[in-house]
């Protein structure tokens, strides 16, 4: 008999902690949906979404009920986009990004990525067409959410992709103001991104990926915080051990959710992202689990170290519990989908200069991060310039997701709703980077990059 | 397959009575009972034997739980492989 004081863990978890699996995503590669006549393409490109995933919202429901765990998400995540219009040379490519809307609204999931390009060395001419055409498909779906991978350790960082995005993300914000800027909340800018994050925005399915596959990722801040809640008197070290174990469990049931979904649509089971990932529920956050490790406040002096070693007790606890571990696979720091965050960035102890201290010791970057609407874009290229930096310097994913606020102002906030949450506006530093933004070029891969 | 189902709330009395027959209705057979109480809160955990359920699972979980709702109580009926792999290795 199991262990009744397991099984009433568990249900805590679920009832009190808010333990969920937080996306079950599909993968599906679009490579062979490659057509010169783009209305064709378009046609295959929606058929084979819908063929794929036509059952995956009622698959991963039916798993919620049978096994009793919330699955919060079912996404979808395709080949990058910019690789399929570039059969179509001349053709704006925004039909794609309607298309796949078309197929997440059919398949009935939470959110499709993919819209998206791979640049960190350069742009070919479907890249390019893809990333000037980000703002207006943004603008024009509702579930279409974009990336675009500027830099890599093994490439560097390409300046005129970061130049761009800094313009791209201005306008994507420009083109959606009448909805709370919600364009730039759907476009993420990675360095070195991985090709199988179940996680939205920067969710694609990279070209080394097998044909369709199932990623799953897992979730728990709550969690975590709620196991350190009772561990008043513990040391680091036993602190470090206690998240190890409770990662250990979330995990497990991530892994046998992913793989019954697997089982269950007959495609191949492929990772586990095993990334603490908040929401702007009070107690599923992110900071608080930090607060409890003894911070006055996220974003005290501190912050770093405690975000350090949560991040890597999360992935040992996780690994062992998983077959395969993949996508981000860390502790997320989204600034407007955690509460402990919203209120020390309102409070004013969270700035974005900390916040860049912490991306360089978590799974991510600067993440949901409302800044004023007349930032430049130069200034946004440099933010992303700082990102990928330090992506490209430790070999770690870095993301930049920010949204400028556009007509509002420091100490106003915004709402996305939902899961995007709601968050204050935040000030950059406004000293002028343009003239090495303008240089353009390519940062060259970093010495570390040389592992041969 | 096996499924656990516990039940939490005020203690009461005929809560595994009406549990059991229930059970017995969708010829749900009871392997395994524990009660404890856990800070003034009853908890009851069955184990119970499903594969002759003559009601599909999902409805097995509604009906226990709308039931649950009745006397007060929060019922979840869970399949056993959730417990079994987060807690052991």
């Amino acid at each position: 008999m199991l262990n009744s004081h397991d099984i009433l863990e568990t249900i805590n978890m679920i009832d009190n902690e808010h333990l969920d699996v937080r996306t079950i995503t599909m993968g599906i590669s679009l490579l062979d949906c490659l057509d010169p006549d783009m209305d064709k393409a378009c046609d295959k490109v929606y058929d084979k979404i819908c063929r794929y995933a036509g059952d995956l919202v009622k698959t991963g429901e039916q798993i919620s009920k049978d096994y009793g765990i919330p699955i919060i998400n079912k996404r979808i995540s395709v080949t990058p986009i910019a690789m399929v219009a570039a059969a179509c040379p001349g053709k704006n490519p925004v039909a794609f990004a309607k298309a796949l809307d078309r197929a997440a609204n059919t398949t009935g999931v939470n959110f499709i990525g993919g819209y998206s390009a791979l640049v960190h060395k350069g742009f070919g001419p479907g890249d390019y067409a893809l990333i000037e055409s980000i703002p207006e498909a943004l603008a024009e779906t509702n579930l279409v959410c974009s990336s675009v991978n500027i830099g890599s350790t093994k490439a560097g960082i390409n300046m005129d992709a970061v130049e761009k995005m800094g313009k791209v993300i201005h306008q994507a914000a420009e083109l959606t103001k009448d909805r709370e800027c919600i364009g730039a909340a759907k476009l993420v800018v990675f360095c070195n991104a991985p090709e199988d994050n179940p996680f939205m925005a920067g969710a694609f399915h990279g070209p080394g990926e097998p044909d369709c596959v199932i990623n799953v990722g897992v979730s728990g801040p709550g969690v975590v915080r709620a196991a350190l809640a009772k561990a008043e008197n513990h040391d680091i070290t036993q602190i470090a051990d206690l998240i190890k174990k409770t990662a250990f469990k979330i995990t497990r049931m991530g892994q046998l959710v992913a793989q019954e979904a697997s089982r269950r649509l007959s495609v191949p089971f492929g990772i586990i992202d095993l990334s603490l990932a908040p929401t702007p529920a009070v107690g599923d956050s992110v900071a608080y689990i930090l607060e409890e490790m003894g911070l006055e406040s996220c974003g005290a002096h501190g912050t770093t170290a405690a975000l350090a070693l949560l991040n890597d007790a999360v992935k040992k606890g996780g690994v062992m519990a998983s077959s395969h571990v993949g996508g981000l696979s860390g502790a997320f720091i989204p600034v407007s989908e955690d509460a402990g965050m919203i209120k020390a960035a309102r409070n004013g102890c969270l700035t974005l200069n900390k916040l860049e201290a912490m991306t360089a010791v978590c799974s991510v970057g600067l993440d949901m991060i409302v800044i004023p609407g007349d930032t430049t874009p130069e200034i946004i290229s440099a933010i992303i310039a700082d990102e990928a930096a330090i992506g490209m310097v430790n070999s770690k994913t870095t993301a930049v997701r920010v949204i400028p606020a556009i007509g509002k102002k420091p100490g106003e906030e915004i709402d996305f709703g939902g899961l995007l949450g709601y968050g204050p506006i935040m000030e950059v530093n406004r000293s002028s980077p343009l003239k090495f933004i303008q240089r353009g070029g390519r940062i060259p891969a970093p010495l570390q990059s040389l592992k041969n | 397959m096996r499924a656990v189902i516990t039940v939490l709330g005020k203690d009461m009395v005929g809560i595994l009575a009406k549990v059991s027959t229930k059970c017995a209705e969708y010829d749900v057979n009871v392997i395994e009972v524990t009660q404890s109480i856990l800070q003034d809160l009853f908890a009851m955990i069955m184990m119970v034997d499903i594969s002759k359920s003559s009601v599909p699972f999902d409805e097995l979980v509604d009906s226990l739980k709308a039931m649950g709702e009745e006397m007060g109580m929060t019922v979840h009926v869970m399949h056993e492989d959730i417990f079994n792999s987060m807690h052991r290795i």
